[in-house]
This record gives C-alpha cells, sequence and structure tokens, in this order.
C-alpha cells in the first residue's frame, strides 16, 4: 500500500504504567503498524494506566509522567508518531498549563478522557485554548451512554455535541465508533454538528457501521484510527473499500486526507506535500466554514 | 478454510445488511473460504427453534456442501431427539445451543444430554459466547453472556463430546483451557472472531499457549465484518506466520 495511512486514534505504554511488558505492547503496535502501512500513529499517554491513579481519572502528576513518556516517543521516533496532550480537566490550570507545555514540544492536539462530562463547563477552558492554538481535541466517547458505568464519567454523541456548538471553531474528534456502545445514536446525534468529526476505531466491528457512518455524515468527517486492537481497523480499513458508499477519493480521506485537515498541515509535513486538492477534501472545508459561520 | 460462525436471517435488535445465503456465497468467493457452517440467527430468539430450523434447511438446499446447515436444538424443549435425528439427516455440520437466551445454568443436565447424543452422532455443538458487546445492546436483550463455567461443564459430560466456542475472547478462553485436563481440552475448539491482535496480541498468545490446532475460523457473519478475523491472522507476529488452523471436519477424527 503506497497510500499514506493515519493512524488517529493511538496509545502506547510506558515505564510507569505498572506492566512488565509495555515494550513488548509498544513494539507489536509499530510491527504491525508497519505491516498495514501506517504512515503516523497520533497517539496519547493515559497517565499511568491505572497503576497509580484511575486511567480515565488521571492525577495531575501522572498527566504530566505520561505526557513526558508521550514526548519521549516522538523524539525518538519522528515522523512515525504524533502526540496528543492528556489533560484532567478537573484541574483548569493545570491543564492549561500541560497544553501549552506540550503544544511548544509539539503536541498536535488534546486528548480528553473521561474525567469530566463533555458538556461540562469545566471543558470550555480547554476548548477555548484550543481555539485559540487550532487544536483539535480528541473526546472518549461511549456510544451513547444509559446509565452511569464505573471508572469514568461517560459521555455520549449528545453530550459532546452539546460541547462543539459552544465551541464552533474547534474541531472535535469523536472517540472510537466501535469502542462500544450504539453508534447509531451517536450518528443521530452529531449529524448536523459539522465541526465534530469521528474516528473509526475500536474493536467493535459491526456490519454496517461503516455504511451508516458514511450515511449519516459523510467520508469527509470521518477519520481511519485503530485505538486498542489493530486487527480491526485493518478489517475496517478493508471493508470500506466494498462500502459501496465511498469513492477512492472518499477513501483516501478517511485514509489520510481528513486527518491532515484536521491535524492540520504542519503535524504531518512529510505528507502535506503530497496532498492534492480533491473535489472532496473541498467540500467538507466548505461545509465546515458553513459551520462555523 | 471453513468459516464456522456463519448465519443467515435477521438479528432482532439492529438492521442487518442482506444476511442471505446467495450473499454470503459472494462473500465466501470474495474471501476465499471454501465453504461456511451456517446457523439461522432468529432461531436463537425463538421459543421453538423449530420453523427456524426448516427455514434454514430450505434456504440452504440449493447451495451443496458449500453451506452446510447448522440447526438450532433446544435441550429443554419436549422430542428434542426428534430434532437431531432430523439434523443428522439433513447432513448438518454442527448444533447450535443458546444456553443463556434458554436461561440454562451451567452444568444444566440437558445439555450434557444433548451434546452426549450430538457427540455419538458425530455432530459438534456450536457455542456462542455472545452476539454484540455488552455495551451496546438493547435494553430488551437481557440474556448476557454465556459462561466459561457452562463450557466447562460440557466439556467435562463426555469422551465423545465436541464443541466449537464461538466468539470468546482471551480470559474467557484461558479460563476454560486451563481448567480442564488435556483429554477435555482436546474437545474444545476455538473460533477468533473476537480474539484481539496487536498491539496486546491475544491471539499470538494463545495461539502459542493453548495451540493453534485448537482454533477454527469463524467470522460472525453478518453480524460482524468478515475482513476480521483475516486480518487478525496477517498481523500475526512473524514466529506465527505458518501456523495451521484446526480441521473442523476432523474433529471427530482426534
Amino acid at each position: 500500500m503506497n497510500a499514506p495511512l493515519i493512524d488517529a486514534h493511538a496509545h502506547f505504554l510506558h515505564a510507569g504504567c505498572g506492566r512488565s511488558d509495555w515494550r513488548e505492547v509498544n513494539a507489536a503496535r509499530f510491527r504491525a503498524g508497519a505491516r498495514m502501512g501506517i504512515t503516523c500513529h497520533v497517539a496519547s499517554v493515559l497517565g499511568s494506566y491505572g497503576f497509580n491513579s484511575p486511567t480515565y481519572f488521571p492525577s495531575p502528576r501522572d498527566v504530566v509522567i505520561g505526557n513526558d513518556a508521550m514526548l519521549g516517543m516522538c523524539d525518538e521516533h519522528g515522523d512515525l508518531v504524533r502526540m496528543l496532550v492528556v489533560v484532567n480537566p478537573n484541574y483548569t490550570s493545570h491543564a492549561l498549563d500541560e497544553i501549552e507545555r506540550c503544544v511548544e514540544r509539539g503536541a498536535v492536539g488534546i486528548k480528553l478522557l473521561a474525567s469530566r462530562r463533555a458538556d461540562d463547563a469545566l471543558l470550555d477552558p480547554v476548548c477555548a485554548l484550543a481555539a485559540k492554538r487550532t487544536l483539535p481535541i480528541l473526546h472518549h466517547i461511549w456510544q451513547h451512554r444509559r446509565r452511569d458505568w464505573p471508572s469514568q464519567e461517560i459521555s455520549d454523541g449528545a453530550d459532546l455535541a452539546r460541547l462543539a456548538r459552544r465551541h464552533g471553531v474547534v474541531t472535535f474528534i469523536l472517540a472510537h465508533i466501535g469502542g462500544g456502545g450504539d453508534y447509531h445514536h451517536t450518528y443521530a446525534a452529531i449529524r448536523d454538528v459539522k465541526n465534530i468529526v469521528a474516528d473509526t476505531s475500536g474493536s467493535g466491528v459491526d456490519r454496517g457501521m461503516l455504511d451508516d457512518a458514511v450515511g449519516a455524515i459523510g467520508s469527509q468527517r470521518l477519520l481511519w484510527g485503530c485505538d486498542l486492537t489493530m486487527c480491526t481497523g485493518l478489517a475496517k480499513l478493508r471493508a470500506l473499500e466494498l462500502t459501496g458508499l465511498s469513492s477512492d477519493d472518499d477513501i483516501q480521506d478517511i485514509r489520510w486526507r481528513n486527518a491532515v485537515r484536521v491535524f492540520g498541515e504542519r503535524a504531518f509535513p512529510a505528507l502535506a506535500a503530497r496532498r492534492e486538492a480533491p473535489p472532496s477534501t473541498d467540500r467538507a472545508a466548505a461545509r465546515r466554514a458553513e459551520n462555523v459561520s | 478454510m471453513i468459516d464456522v460462525n456463519a448465519l443467515i436471517g435477521p438479528y432482532p435488535f439492529r438492521f442487518l445488511p442482506h444476511p442471505d445465503p446467495d450473499v454470503l456465497v459472494r462473500v465466501l468467493d470474495r474471501e476465499q473460504l471454501e465453504a461456511a457452517w451456517v446457523g439461522h440467527l432468529p432461531s436463537a430468539f425463538y421459543r421453538d427453534p423449530t420453523a427456524g430450523n426448516a427455514q434454514l434447511y430450505t434456504a440452504l438446499a440449493q447451495f451443496g456442501s458449500r453451506l452446510r446447515p447448522v440447526p438450532t436444538i433446544r435441550p429443554d424443549w419436549p422430542d428434542w431427539q426428534r430434532a437431531l435425528s432430523i439434523a443428522r439427516d439433513a447432513g448438518a455440520a454442527a448444533v447450535r445451543v443458546y444456553p443463556p437466551q434458554w436461561q440454562l445454568a451451567p452444568g444444566d443436565t440437558r445439555l450434557a444430554e444433548l451434546a452426549i447424543a450430538c457427540g455419538e452422532s458425530r455432530i459438534p455443538v456450536i457455542l456462542t459466547v455472545r452476539f454484540e458487546d455488552l455495551r451496546q445492546r438493547a435494553p430488551l436483550d437481557v440474556a448476557g453472556d454465556l459462561q466459561a463455567a457452562a463450557v466447562r461443564a460440557l466439556a467435562r459430560a463426555g469422551k465423545g463430546v465436541r464443541l466449537i466456542v464461538t466468539a470468546a475472547g482471551r480470559e474467557f478462553i484461558e479460563e476454560v483451557h486451563w481448567g480442564l485436563t488435556p483429554d477435555e481440552q482436546r474437545r474444545v475448539y476455538w473460533d477468533f472472531s473476537w480474539v484481539w491482535g496487536p498491539p496486546e496480541d491475544h491471539l499470538a498468545k494463545l495461539l502459542r499457549a493453548v495451540g493453534s490446532e485448537r482454533f477454527v475460523y469463524g467470522t460472525q457473519w453478518p453480524l460482524r465484518l468478515t475482513q476480521n478475523p483475516r486480518a487478525n491472522l496477517d498481523l500475526l507476529p512473524p514466529d506465527l506466520a505458518s501456523l495451521q488452523l484446526g480441521d473442523p471436519t476432523q474433529m471427530f477424527a482426534v
């Protein structure tokens, strides 16, 4: 496969995550990525992954340790890795400082977990800074929350849509349509909120999931990704060509061009030069402009 | 390769595109799969699966050995022995049972009786851990996942029993496998339609620890993308590149 491929939703482990096999897991991501032709892993480190503080409620100390580990991955792997800075919005000033610190060192976006519901006012300062620095926000999402679940303050597409309407100039990436829950609810919730795009990651590989996503929000609002399961990422990549709803051009958008648009050309300088100006991308830009206005 | 975990028919809780046998044949061609063992999805939710089985036999009749029927048999339903006899006469590749949907607890002796009877007819029993992720289930879908204890109980029911457990994850497989004697382990086969690949490499770890001969190919079409198990194999570490999966047609030769 020669066409670029950007995994918009990846994670790496580190020495402080409490797992002795963290190096092997990271190596496996690179091994599988090379096999699949991944050009860039846009990744984050989620604090200590529960070792010292909960994965979805990382302490400020773990946030810093995790982001430092991610910065180290970027230094080590160059263009193969890009970073999203993780913050916990319950610690507003710390979150804002951490975003500034990591963006100065190359972070291309913000990763919000499930430390606070997406439509909570505490997320507004983070979004304001994202707008100022032109950073997209990848938000962990439970597809249709019908109740609370332990270990996370979950948000769904409707919650994120309320936040996105308040911050129309920020692009929000709704995480993992295949990551659990009822993605049909999500499609309905975000269809008309054009500054929300969705990533295809997650272990779910339901037939119809991709077709319905393309039908509901269009190929120009989908980013390909893997998250914790790269086999399902590869399966969805192969299935995309068979949906019958996406043209070859649309597939390139989902594979990488939408990611370049969302994260900015500065995030992928090597790819920006390859980026053509396909009509589909123009349509997406026009839709975004409509929403912003 | 044979897809042991294919189904036809609609699913009660979400729309499935084209869950039809002629479409399945085209999918097999595309995926270069030799044949499929095919169940009737709505029968998992019928009180009496008899009519669903009849529909299955009729729907698959024109496809010969490419699509072999896997009828559903409830061992808590009167005269299930007749359904097994019909299955045998129809050349059923296996029999499907759904203990959670029928509220049959692990260790239910009626399940064991059916598994033993199937074994005597050299017919494997297919169990389904789940149709969907627990997190996305409809409010009316309250059956829950199959329990590992149910598989262990059936594997211990008799020497002639052969089980194919579909849609299990790594922890489930390990819990069952290492909770059985070596003889009992050889009665159980697994599909890996729900097993994670890299970066966690659950499939690689299972293939190394449990043995590739214990795994068979299954997709859970039309619920899930057929591309998934193939992608999982394609992403295995180099030391597993030449592995041999188990042959579901030879389960009783062992």
